[in-house]
Order: structure tokens, then C-alpha cells, then sequence
């Protein structure tokens, strides 16, 4: 992490005055932070306090009506998934959206779709450099599939397993795109100790080993002050709170959103 | 010990990925493809090739065509009647107005024609699900039935749109016999089931059931929507097309546009439910679910007394049994006939172990 202290890198993201409301309802108002290559940023705050929506809006599930996002040097009024995908973003869901009906492998390699170069009709017909590319696929499926440690499961229909190990399915086909920009989505909800220290791991040997810059959400603030380099807080829509986990955890506004004051 | 797998390992994904990882089941599909070219021609009469193998090969390969679309790519059509029909009055055309166009292209062309056709009402799918994607693909049954009938061009102007087998001929070869348009049937049948086996297992199979099972994270990892539900409709419509040709000139010999009404598409709906969502296998077995139990029941009918019923009640009580069944069936495997044969494997892999 030392040339992130060395000097100020370029953002990766940057989310510039952000807002998003749905008939009216505001989720998330005129919120802008930047996350630096390389580093895990945690975004906390009480249920409700726009995260998901953010995550949302940063690959374009959701379109935000006002603000700005750059990425990766470009500047953008409003992502759509698929370009999301394609410019290196990959995410996982708080409630866990993976494809049930197929195995882990299949999921992976579905994570891997936009390294296809062949067309389907080469595929259908299985000629030329079809073999060649499912192999190169394959391997690198199951490089993910050996890092996160699910080769028990390969071959397992993903809807029968256990919610933790859905989890890391999820993650592994987020990883297998080769993201850039990792968002996710409370990747240890529901988690005892274990598997969150677990979880947490594979986080943090992800950023290190792949340089992949993470955002992540989590309500258990032990996770976040332990792997996260920088931590955005947020409350009713609002940012309160942006900056190394030490000194965010002495902000009185954070204390306050998360204890709450006396009026 | 009839299932031994020990000692099979792979060593290369190559051999990881084969359609059949197990040497057994590879020598057992040679030995089924061997008996139905080479034996089945020899040991069949011509009752069992018109009444029941060629049904049965086409109703199949239409039950491919919609389990692509429904039970891969999980969007609901009840509109496999008009696709078929569109393959079957285009090929016609195409070896009517086309002098020496070979057959097979005009099945292709036919097919093409169908895929077109559902691509475009596979349109709507893109901002409608479920069941109400199901009433809008019910337009293109009644559409394509009305517009063949309306227009006799398509039926090159015959009096009630009935339209008859091209001789059936390819290279010189003729395969007009009964045994003939059984290995027509049976060749353009097991191709297609081939190539239909390499798109399940190709990215965009895999796309399919993504969208089918999570269609919001199926975007969100890149796969491009659009592409992927109209792409499953065209392949769809291209399947049912040929099938449909199939249908009117191996089969049945003469159609009219009535031959491909509603109750047709149900039929076919029918095959991949009781066959298995989601499995290639799943359509022969609902195929011949279909076309064998009937006869099978008014067989049995035939044992009866003579004079305790008669044939009108025979054929309503035959469909009450059928209508019967298939909800028994979709309530103790709602999984479809393949699920039991997976499980029968399952156990033979074990045997004489419990597990």
C-alpha cells in the first residue's frame, strides 16, 4: 500500500455530487467521494442511509438524476450495467443473485462471458478457435475457484448449497470478470464470527494479491475498521463522515448517527 | 457394478467437458444411434415409421425447440404452433417457387423463416415477463394461422389452404418410403439435437439460464439482454420451424394451417413439462410420452368387452386419463421424466451400494 501514501494517485472512481431520489423520496443527496486505485473503502451507515442505492447507481442498476461519475479517467452522467461490466466493475448483491439452477462452475464461467470472443454460431458448431478459448476460460475459472476454495463444490447446483458458501460463489463470479473496481454488497450479512474472519480474508487477499480496489458495505464495524483503508459514512442520504477508519471512528456526527444524541 | 466409473479420470478439460464423461455412456449412445440408423429400418413395419417413430423424432425436436426458449431461457410461449406452420409453408415455397433448390436448404430456409418470424414476436419479451409474455406470444398463434389462411399465396392457391409434400429427395436418393422418411427424419433430428447440445453448453446457453434464473445480475455481469432473449427466440423459432416442415412432410404428407393450431403449441408445451424443464433428454422422453400413451390407452380400451363402450367414450375417457396424469405427474416430479431418469442413474452409479 505504499505508494498510496507516497503520493496522491489519481481516484479510480470519483462520484461527484450525487442524488437520487424515486418519486420524491430522496435515497441518497448530492453525495460525492473518491476511492484512490488499490484501496478497500468501506461505506457504512444506518439501514437506510443510501448505500445500496449508491452501489447501485455507481454500476447503473439505478440512474442518478443529478451528478457526476468518473471512472477509470472518464467522466459519466450516468452508467448503464452493462458498460459498467464491460469497464471492469463487478459486484455482488445483498441478497445473494446468483443463477440457482446452475453449477458453481457454470456461474463462474457465466462471471467470465465478456472475455468471449467467439460468436455464438462458432460456438453452436464448435469449430475453430472454440476448444482453444473454453479451455483458456476454464483455467481461469478455476484459478478463482481455487483461490476462494470452493473446489468441493464445482459441480454442485448452486441453489442447494449452504447460504455462507452462496457467498463466496457470488464473489467468485464477480472475480472471475477481473474487475477493476470490486463492489460489495454486504458480503458477510448473515455470517457467524468464522466465516466472516473468513470472508474478511478473502477480501483483503483479493485487494492484495490482484491490486482490485474494493467498495464494500458492512454493518459490523469491527470488519470494517480492521480491512478497510478508508471508510464514507453515511446517514439519511447524506455523507457525515469520509476519511481513514481511525479518524472517522472519533467524528462526533458518526457517533452520532450511529449511537444517537440528545436534542 | 454396471455403472463403473473408476478409473475414468480426466486429465485434460477437454475431456472434463465431453457431453458424456463416462465411457459406458459414450459406447451406449454409439450403440443407440447404430440401432436406430442400421436395425430400426430392417426391424420396423410401416405402421410403427408413419404412426409412431416419425411423430415421435419430430414432436422431439419441437419440444427442443421450445425448451431452448422456456425451459433454458425461462421465457413462456404458447406460440410453438405458428413457428412450426411457418417452417412448414415456407419450405414448401421455398421448393415451390425455387425449382432445384436442394431439400435440405429449403428445411434451413424454412427454418430461418420460422426464427425471423419469432424473433418477432419474441420482441415484447423484452418489457414483459412471465405470463403476460405468454398471452402476447398467443397473438402470433392466432396471427400466422389467420394470415396462411387469409392468403393463399402461401398455399399456392389450393382451395382450402391444404398444402403437400415436395417429393422427398436428396442426391438422387429417394426417401419417400415409410423407412425412407424415417431416416430422413431421424438424420435432420439428431443433427439439430447436436447442434442444440453445443448451445446449451456455449456461453450463450449459459447466458440463457441466467437470464431465466436472475435476470438483474445477469446484466450486471455484461450479458447483454436483448441480444440474449431474442436470440433465444430466433433459435427457438428456427428449431420449431424445421420440426414443423418436418411435421407436414414426413409426417402427415399434406397440412393445412389448421394442423398448426393452439392445440398443437399446447401439445408441445406439454412434451417439455412432462419431459423435464431444462433437458435435452427430457424431449424424447415427453415425445414419447405423448405420442405412445395414447395408443397405448386405446389398446387397452381394445381389451375391454366388446359393447361396454363405445368408441366416442373411449376417446373423452382417454383424454380425462391423460389430463389425469399429467397433473399427477406435475405434482410427484414436477421435474419432468428426465429428473427420474437422472435418479435412476444415480443409484445405478452406486449399485449394489445404498449410497
Amino acid at each position: 500500500m505504499s505508494t498510496r501514501h507516497s503520493a496522491v494517485p489519481a481516484p479510480l472512481l470519483a462520484l461527484d455530487n450525487i442524488s437520487l431520489s424515486f418519486k420524491g423520496v430522496t435515497a441518497v443527496a448530492g453525495i460525492s467521494f473518491s476511492v484512490a486505485p488499490g484501496e478497500i473503502c468501506a461505506l457504512i451507515g444506518p439501514n437506510g442511509a443510501g448505500k445500496s442505492s449508491l452501489l447501485n447507481v455507481i454500476n447503473g442498476v439505478y440512474q442518478a438524476q443529478e451528478g457526476r461519475i468518473h471512472f477509470a479517467g472518464q467522466v459519466q452522467r450516468r452508467m448503464r450495467p452493462h458498460d459498467a461490466a464491460q469497464r471492469g466493475i463487478a459486484r455482488t448483491f445483498q441478497n445473494i443473485a446468483l443463477f440457482k439452477g446452475m453449477t458453481v462452475l457454470d456461474n463462474v464461467l457465466t462471471g467470465r462471458n465478456l472475455k468471449r470472443r467467439s460468436s455464438w454460431l462458432e460456438q453452436a458448431l464448435r469449430v475453430g478457435r472454440v476448444a482453444a478459448e473454453d479451455d483458456l476460460q476454464r483455467e481461469a475459472a478455476e484459478r478463482v475457484i481455487a483461490f476462494l476454495q470452493i473446489q468441493p463444490w464445482r459441480d454442485a447446483i448452486v441453489g442447494t448449497l449452504p447460504y455462507g458458501l452462496q457467498k463466496r460463489v457470488e464473489l467468485a463470479r464477480a472475480l472471475a470478470a477481473e474487475p477493476t473496481l470490486l463492489l460489495l454488497d454486504e458480503p458477510m450479512a448473515g455470517m457467524n464470527a468464522e466465516e466472516k474472519a473468513q470472508m474478511s480474508r478473502f477480501i483483503v487477499d483479493i485487494n492484495r494479491e490482484f491490486g482490485t480496489t474494493v467498495v464494500l458495505i458492512e454493518h459490523d464495524i469491527g470488519v470494517v475498521m480492521g480491512i478497510s483503508h478508508h471508510v464514507v459514512v453515511l446517514d439519511y442520504g447524506r455523507k457525515i463522515g469520509d476519511g481513514p477508519p481511525d479518524q472517522v471512528r472519533q467524528n462526533p456526527d458518526v457517533i452520532a448517527a450511529y449511537l444517537g444524541t440528545r436534542h | 457394478m454396471l455403472y463403473n466409473e473408476a478409473g475414468q479420470f480426466s486429465t485434460r478439460y477437454a475431456q472434463d467437458r465431453r457431453v458424456f464423461r463416462l465411457r459406458q455412456d459414450r459406447h451406449a449412445l454409439l450403440a443407440l444411434l447404430l440401432f436406430a440408423f442400421v436395425a430400426v429400418p430392417y426391424l420396423g413395419n410401416d405402421y410403427w415409421f408413419s404412426a409412431i417413430l416419425i411423430p415421435f423424432l419430430v414432436l422431439s425436436l419441437a419440444g427442443l425447440g421450445l425448451n431452448l426458449l422456456t425451459g433454458y431461457a425461462g421465457q413462456l410461449s404458447l406460440g410453438s404452433a405458428a413457428f412450426m406452420a411457418v417452417g412448414a409453408f415456407a419450405t414448401y415455397n421455398f421448393e415451390l417457387r425455387v425449382p432445384g433448390l436442394p431439400l435440405l436448404l429449403s428445411l434451413a430456409l424454412g427454418g430461418v423463416c420460422a426464427a425471423l418470424t419469432a424473433l418477432l414476436f419474441g420482441l415484447p419479451s423484452l418489457r414483459i415477463k412471465g405470463f403476460y409474455l405468454l398471452v402476447s406470444t398467443l397473438a402470433a398463434q392466432f396471427f400466422v394461422q389467420w394470415a396462411l389462411t387469409k392468403f393463399s399465396w402461401f398455399s399456392n392457391d389450393s382451395a382450402s389452404g391444404v398444402i403437400s409434400a415436395p417429393p422427398l429427395q436428396l442426391m438422387g436418393v429417394d426417401f419417400s418410403s415409410p423407412a425412407g422418411r424415417y431416416l430422413f427424419t431421424l438424420g435432420v433430428v439428431v443433427v439439430l439435437f447436436w447442434l442444440g447440445k453445443n448451445l446449451v453448453r456455449s456461453e450463450l446457453g449459459r447466458n440463457w439460464m441466467a437470464v431465466r434464473d436472475m435476470d438483474t445480475a445477469a446484466a450486471v455481469i455484461g450479458i447483454p439482454l436483448l441480444k440474449t432473449k431474442l436470440l433465444a427466440f430466433a433459435i427457438s423459432g428456427f428449431f420449431l420451424g424445421i420440426a414443423g416442415a418436418l411435421w407436414a412432410f414426413t409426417y402427415l404428407g399434406t397440412v393445412e394451417p389448421h394442423g398448426f393450431d393452439l392445440n398443437r403449441s399446447f401439445q408441445v408445451l406439454f412434451i417439455i413439462i412432462i419431459g423435464g424443464l431444462g433437458s435435452l433428454l427430457g424431449n424424447f422422453l415427453g415425445a414419447a410420452f405423448i405420442v405412445l400413451f395414447p395408443i397405448l390407452l386405446s389398446n387397452l380400451a381394445g381389451l375391454l368387452p366388446a359393447g361396454l363402450i363405445d368408441a366416442g367414450q373411449v376417446e373423452n375417457l382417454q383424454k380425462m386419463v391423460f389430463g389425469a396424469l399429467i397433473i399427477l405427474f406435475l405434482i410427484k416430479e414436477p421435474e419432468g421424466l428426465a429428473r427420474l431418469w437422472q435418479r435412476f442413474r444415480e443409484r445405478a452409479r452406486r449399485w449394489p451400494l445404498r449410497y
